[in-house]
């Protein structure tokens, strides 16, 4: 089978509006050849989950810049999970406090990147789990 | 797909429906089995094809639009098409982000595609999307397309109604009389009314219309106002979209474009299997050869061409 194009949902969960962020990262992911979903800020669990299904993603991206993330996260893996989407990787940035990383990748999370990583750190991360999760599905 | 797969499909079951959209843009014998197992069962939704320059508002309006028809119980299927950056392969998909109000709503499905370097406004599987939507049980299937130049016309070919939308103050009479996107419509919508040069813009468009000679039973396209932000004159859209479908039913027109539709689609996959069959057969290195020989102008290129095929 072709590869497609790694399709990325980028979301904002939560109520913070500062998405400068999910934008530059966005612009970098298409820049390294990637369809990226963008929705914005606002986003519920609920839509998130909608969205990565119907879309068909390989990854969902999420920007949380309000300290939400402790709440927000596990109900958006629990949608996730409700729509049998455990396969989609999740990374997620912003605003991580490095003490709740380790619960963050508990969650599911392959990877956080906080302020100051490379794009391109982030688009080979990304590039490199998804071609592993698809090697695996092939296999 | 499995069968099990096809009758979750045929049930409107989301992931079924995203897993054969996705089937469908990778191509081959995947998708074809998809179409083989589903074509049966299209042909029963009406396809509105939405098109217009970039930032004249028409996801908006497809938000606008949808609203009204689950108001009434419909269920909408929607395709929304973004650009693929020739250069890197990526794509910024951001059509959904002005459909938020649709979420949450089991008759609604929003799919995003990338273009994928087909030209024409539409991706290369965009016919095959709405394929499925049609076999899922969407009533209504609404087609955004990139945002549009003056040339980007393949959407009339892929639609049952065509609406062009247009934003106030975006080119004169001129613009209006041009050939191309602006002879596809079957409604023109003039979004944004709220801002000047609304009327400047729908006299444009008017005076275009009325210097078309009359046929015995022709469609007119209505000009109309709205507000997409507001949803104001998005109903009288609607109105018009099944006025149009009305039409196109007493005059015995549907079956004429849908024969127009399928001639289009069968020559347009002849021509790319043929095309993969070509260069399946040539390898990569003689192109090169030709290509630099084209350039160095040794070789004219339509004697080019003829090296590869003949």
């Amino acid at each position: 089978m072709t590869d497609r194009p790694i399709r990325v949902l980028v979301a904002k969960p939560g109520l913070d509006g500062h998405d400068r962020g999910a934008k530059v990262v966005a612009r970098a992911l298409r820049d390294a050849g990637m369809e990226v979903i963008y929705t914005g800020i606002r986003q519920t669990p609920e839509m998130i989950a909608e969205a990565a299904l119907q879309e068909d993603v390989d990854v969902v991206g999420l920007s949380i810049l309000s300290g939400a993330h402790r709440d927000l996260f596990p109900r958006i893996v629990a949608q996730l999970k409700q729509k049998q989407l455990d396969d989609v990787l999740l990374v997620c940035g912003g605003i991580i406090p490095d003490d709740d990383i380790p619960a963050v990748k508990q969650m599911g999370f392959a990877g956080v990147f906080g302020p100051g990583t490379s794009t391109q750190d982030i688009a080979a991360f990304i590039r490199a789990q998804v071609a592993q999760k698809r090697g695996a599905r092939a296999a | 797909m499995n069968s099990d797969a096809i009758a979750q499909l045929r049930a409107g079951n989301p992931r079924a429906v995203a897993r054969a959209i996705s089937a469908m843009e990778r191509g081959g014998a995947s998708a074809r089995e998809i179409v083989t197992a589903i074509f049966r069962y299209t042909g029963r939704a009406h396809i509105v094809g939405v098109t217009g320059a970039p930032g004249t508002g028409k996801s908006t309006l497809v938000n606008e639009i949808a609203k009204h028809y689950r108001r009434r119980g419909q269920r909408v299927g929607i395709v929304a098409v973004d650009p693929t950056s020739p250069f890197s392969g990526g794509a910024i998909l951001g059509d959904r982000l002005r459909m938020q109000d649709l979420s949450g709503d089991d008759g609604v499905f929003i799919r995003s595609m990338a273009t994928r370097g087909a030209f024409g406004g539409l991706a290369a599987a965009t016919s095959d999307a709405v394929k499925v939507l049609d076999a899922a049980g969407f009533e209504i299937v609404l087609v955004e397309t990139v945002g549009a130049g003056q040339n980007e016309v393949e959407i009339a070919r892929n639609a049952h109604t065509t609406i062009v939308v247009e934003a106030p103050g975006m080119g004169d009479d001129i613009q209006a009389i041009k050939a191309g996107i602006m002879e596809i419509a079957d409604l023109l919508i003039v979004n944004k009314a709220d801002r000047d040069e609304v009327s400047a813009t729908v006299a444009a468009l008017e005076m275009n219309l009325n210097l078309k000679p009359k046929a015995e039973n022709d469609w007119r396209p209505p000009v109309l106002k709205t507000i997409a932000t507001t949803g104001e004159g998005v109903a009288d859209a609607v109105e018009w979209i099944g006025k149009h479908r009305a039409y196109l039913e007493a005059n015995h027109l549907l079956e004429v474009r849908e024969r127009a539709r399928c001639r289009a689609e069968l020559e347009l996959i002849v021509q790319r299997e043929l095309m993969a069959r070509l260069l399946r057969g040539v390898n990569g290195a003689k192109i090169e050869m030709l290509v630099e020989q084209i350039a160095a102008r040794e070789v004219d290129v339509y004697a080019a061409a003829e090296r590869l095929i003949g």
